[in-house]
């Protein structure tokens, strides 16, 4: 270290040379299993049989994408992937609204409008956050089941709402605690009510707070497997699921640039969400962290 | 009066805490005292699921899994995200490509994360077969079928989906100490690996606190990851509490047994948070 910062552009240091090594090493390493999907998604099952998983596909092609999208069979339908994206936007658009919604009411009303319950209310949602989905399964399979609900669209949809509340609710808080208590005030002062202030002050001061929460349940939700499994049904399997059907419920040869193409496809929406995002990704990780 | 409003605003909350959060955990806890099987039976045999419970060799050997999981993918999260977090702060050319790289894991879904490394790791397929092509045909790496090593083949890509996590809050973290810190050391001529072991890290401990906690949540509740990978093989040599419960749910019928399955779950989850959920009121009291 002392002999760079004597001489900066003449000598590189090995303290120098081996952090770019570490950092290097480990780049492949996170980098690698993305590079072989790709790779292996544009050969065809030939090219897979007779190379390697790290060669380049001599001739890309794109056979394996349109039969994962369009053709892969998950038992006995074979209309591809594309069956769990459209499954998975459905539960997507509604679950994210509502939760995201729910959270800042619930952040708004627990931030400053103090009252008896409320905050043992918002301890106990907190501690839930922590509890494994399968402690509330099958308390919530029979109440589904007896709302004529179990299944559905609904079910899944009000599922994603019962197990985001917790993050949104704290995220939502957090934020609107930090929101000075005299801008609240003053406009109670002039008479302004509990929704006026709401939909007048603290949302239009909230888009950074949604940018990040909104963020956090695309990911989620987009990414569950287990609640999808249990509670969308048979006609509405989100992606994930579908996905798993596809590769591991495979007869016959496995064709593994199909495999890697569904696989893409399904992890592509978080993927571009995250690279468009970027830091805003980071601040919901942090945002959420909180609750640890 | 106004605050009638916000008790009506928060009114799904309540019943969502009551219904699920309350109700749902002590119905389980409930269920797990019955000898339900496919239907609940509301008669009360006290401890018979749990006897049974920890004689089944499943459970106990994936609780024991559990622990190997756990202990693997936190610690292997922590050194490795801690040491890029530490690399990275270096005033490192590409910063953001490195982060931007260490990172895009965390976005995908455990579901993705299992099935990529199985493939990786197939020793038909994957890496083995790769080192063999190359001419080292005595190479080995076929830990996903051994039933001594697929554990730690989940390990590995559990840490590859989680060192990012643990690398951006620590980084941070390391971001936030004070730089003044770091002129005195320079002052002093006190090596920084001194420096990072004995100031700084005891600094962090907050931060690799949370993160310790947030990723044993995600070791207690294991289950995509394990089902994308290994289906809990080979044999039962990856089997996990998670996927007990929904195996017990869902294909044995044995509502009984499954419940008292996540009863033990729901008490090492509070084992793990009750502590750090008192600290934290204990603070915000004091």
């Amino acid at each position: 270290m002392s002999i760079s910062e004597r001489r900066p552009w003449k000598t590189v240091s090995p303290a120098r040379i081996g952090t770019y090594a570490f950092l290097l090493v480990c780049a492949l390493f996170f980098a690698m299993p993305l590079f072989i999907m790709l790779m292996t998604s544009f050969k065809t099952m030939e090219e897979i049989r007779s190379g390697s998983i790290f060669s380049l596909p001599s001739a890309p092609d794109l056979g394996a994408w349109v039969k994962a999208w369009s053709a892969a069979c998950t038992g006995v339908a074979c209309d591809g992937i594309s069956v769990g994206f459209w499954n998975s936007v459905r539960i997507l658009i509604p679950s994210v609204i509502l939760s995201v919604l729910l959270g800042a009411v619930n952040g708004y009303a627990l931030a400053h409008w103090n009252f008896r319950w409320a905050g043992i209310a918002f301890g106990l949602l907190m501690t839930g956050a922590f509890i494994p989905h399968q402690v509330y399964v099958y308390p919530l399979v029979q109440l589904f089941a007896w709302s004529g609900t179990f299944g559905t669209l609904a079910a899944i949809i009000a599922v994603h709402v019962i197990f985001g509340m917790p993050v949104m609710t704290l995220i939502f808080r957090n934020y609107f605690v930090s929101i000075p208590e005299e801008i609240f005030k003053a406009a109670r002062m002039d008479g302004a009510g509990f929704w006026w202030v709401f939909f007048a002050i603290m949302l239009p001061m909230s888009t950074p707070i949604m940018i990040v929460a909104v963020i956090w349940q695309v990911t989620g939700i987009w990414n569950d497997f287990v609640l999808g499994l249990i509670f969308a049904g048979r006609e509405n399997l989100p992606m994930t699921v579908q996905l798993n059907n596809i590769v591991n419920s495979q007869f016959g040869e496995r064709e593994y640039n199909v495999d890697m193409a569904a696989t893409i496809l399904t992890a592509l929406v978080p993927l571009v969400l995250y690279f468009i995002s970027g830091r805003w990704f980071v601040r919901g990780i942090a945002a959420g962290a909180v609750k640890g | 009066m106004k605050i009638r409003s916000a008790q009506v605003a928060l009114l799904p909350m309540f019943a969502i805490v009551a219904t699920v959060y309350v109700g749902s955990i002590l119905w389980t806890i409930g269920i797990s005292l019955t000898p339900s099987r496919s239907l609940p039976i509301y008669e009360f045999v006290g401890l018979e699921q749990y006897v049974a419970l920890f004689r089944s060799s499943r459970w106990t050997t994936s609780l024991v899994n559990m622990l190997v999981f756990g202990a693997g993918y936190i610690g292997g999260c922590l050194a490795l995200g801690y040491l890029m977090a530490i690399f990275i702060d270096q005033k490192v050319r590409a910063e953001n490509a490195l982060r931007t790289i260490f990172l895009y894991p965390h976005a995908m879904s455990f579901i993705v994360t299992g099935l990529v490394w199985q493939w990786i790791m197939s020793p038909t397929e994957g890496i083995q077969d790769f080192v063999r092509g190359l001419g080292l045909t005595g190479f080995t790496f076929d830990w996903i079928v051994r039933p001594d090593m697929a554990m730690y083949a989940v390990i590995i890509a559990g840490i590859w989906h989680g060192a990012g996590f643990v690398m951006a809050l620590l980084l941070a973290g390391l971001r936030g100490v004070d730089t003044e810190i770091w002129k005195a050391a320079r002052i002093d001529a006190v090596p920084a690996w001194r420096m990072y072991l004995h100031v700084v890290t005891p600094i962090l401990v907050p931060v690799f606190v949370t993160c310790a906690v947030l990723l044993s949540t995600h070791a207690i509740k294991s289950y995509d990851i394990v089902v994308a990978m290994t289906k809990g093989g080979p044999g039962i040599a990856t089997e996990v509490p998670a996927k007990f419960v929904m195996d017990y749910l869902f294909e044995r019928s044995s509502v009984g047994r499954a419940a008292a399955a996540a009863t033990v779950m729901l008490m090492m989850v509070m084992a793990v948070a009750a502590p750090v959920l008192y600290a934290r009121a204990a603070a915000a009291k004091g």
